[in-house]
């Protein structure tokens, strides 16, 4: 909740600036090849995937995302030790510097849909909200795919 | 006995046993990073369907093994994934292969649990769980690792970190490789090839 009132004060707080169009950075943001994989119901998390590109020539921060799909998304990052163990936590800002692309990817980071309010099912999409430092958004509708996909060409 | 010769002994045992438990994990460290000769796949668990299995059931096919938890929403379903595809493109010796995916999360991987999420993948995967116990013993034997990890905002506020390789086991139950996790599938297909005799 914290999150979300904090991300409410910075949009509130930029109104007037994105009102004025001096907007910095995030509307060069574009995100391609979102999917995610069908949940079965809604008491285990979901996942998912996308890149993230930079196209403009300031750097961008990823502050937060938003879904009405989940009660909470955030972006995980996982880590494989030295031993093969793998562990996943949140990733925190991402700042995504100019013309870089950030992969969201199987075994390297997901957004991590925490509570889910509707089971994930294959053939739909859901709208997702890419809250960026400078207070702009992007929202980009993401596929779910089979259960068993490996990438967002299924 | 005096008090003093008491405390000595005490002290003496406690040394020993000091080193003993350096010694332990000095061998674990090491066994784990040779993939130990001669270590074989040994447990008893219940299958997605109830039943109890043991490596005896598998014996003379190949088995590939990997750990994990259902309330997993990357690591575990991406390599559940990718196992369903190297089935796949096993073709026709995918009768000689048994995928085996053993819950590292004995608390809420029930058998029913796992048999709504890991035959979805691939109808020939088996899915293994047991007691906290069980599972403790079936880790030991395997040379894996998991530990949970606190996370608020997971179901039941944790998560699971946990070995994420690829195991393959020979007819015989005998450990012959490992993959480590994102290894693309063509990779992991062309070293079963490469083990199985045609």
């Amino acid at each position: 909740m914290k999150h979300v009132a904090r991300s409410t004060l910075v949009a509130l707080l930029l109104t007037p600036v994105l009102a004025t169009g001096a907007l910095a950075g995030s509307e060069d943001v574009v995100v391609e090849n979102a999917w995610s994989r069908a949940s079965i119901g809604t008491s285990r998390p979901g996942a998912a995937y996308m890149e993230i590109r930079n196209a403009g020539d300031e750097a961008v921060t990823l502050t937060g995302l938003q879904s009405d799909l989940a009660m909470m998304s955030e972006i995980h990052r996982v880590t494989t030790d030295a031993r093969g163990v793998s562990t996943m936590a949140p990733a925190g800002a991402i700042v995504i510097a100019p013309e870089e692309t950030v992969a969201v990817a199987p075994g390297v980071m997901h957004v991590m849909l925490m509570h889910l309010r509707r089971p994930m099912q294959e053939g739909e999409s859901f709208p997702l909200t890419l809250t960026f430092l400078d207070g702009g958004e992007v929202t980009v509708a993401v596929p779910v795919l089979g259960i068993a996909a490996r990438g967002p060409e299924g | 006995m005096t008090v003093r010769t008491a405390g000595r002994i005490l002290i003496g045992i406690a040394a020993f046993a000091l080193v003993w438990l350096l010694l332990w994990a000095d061998y674990r460290a090491a066994q784990v990073e040779k993939g130990g000769p001669g270590f074989q796949a040994a447990f008893e668990l219940t299958d997605h369907q109830g039943m109890i299995r043991t490596q005896e059931d598998f014996a003379g096919r190949w088995m590939l093994v990997f750990f994990g938890f259902t309330n997993c929403p990357d690591v575990c379903p991406t390599t559940l994934a990718e196992v369903a595809a190297v089935m796949e493109g096993l073709g026709d010796d995918a009768a000689r292969v048994q995928p085996l995916f053993i819950s590292v999360d004995p608390e809420r991987d029930t058998p029913s649990m796992l048999a709504e999420f890991v035959p979805r993948f691939d109808a020939r995967l088996v899915g293994l769980t047991g007691t906290p116990e069980q599972i403790d013993r079936t880790a030991d034997s395997f040379h894996i690792y998991y530990e949970k990890v606190e996370q608020a905002a997971a179901p039941g506020g944790y998560a699971i970190g946990h070995s994420s390789q690829l195991f393959l086991f020979g007819p015989d139950g005998a450990y012959v490789q490992s993959w480590s996790y994102g290894t693309p599938v063509a990779e992991i297909l062309a070293g079963l090839k490469r083990q199985m005799p045609s």
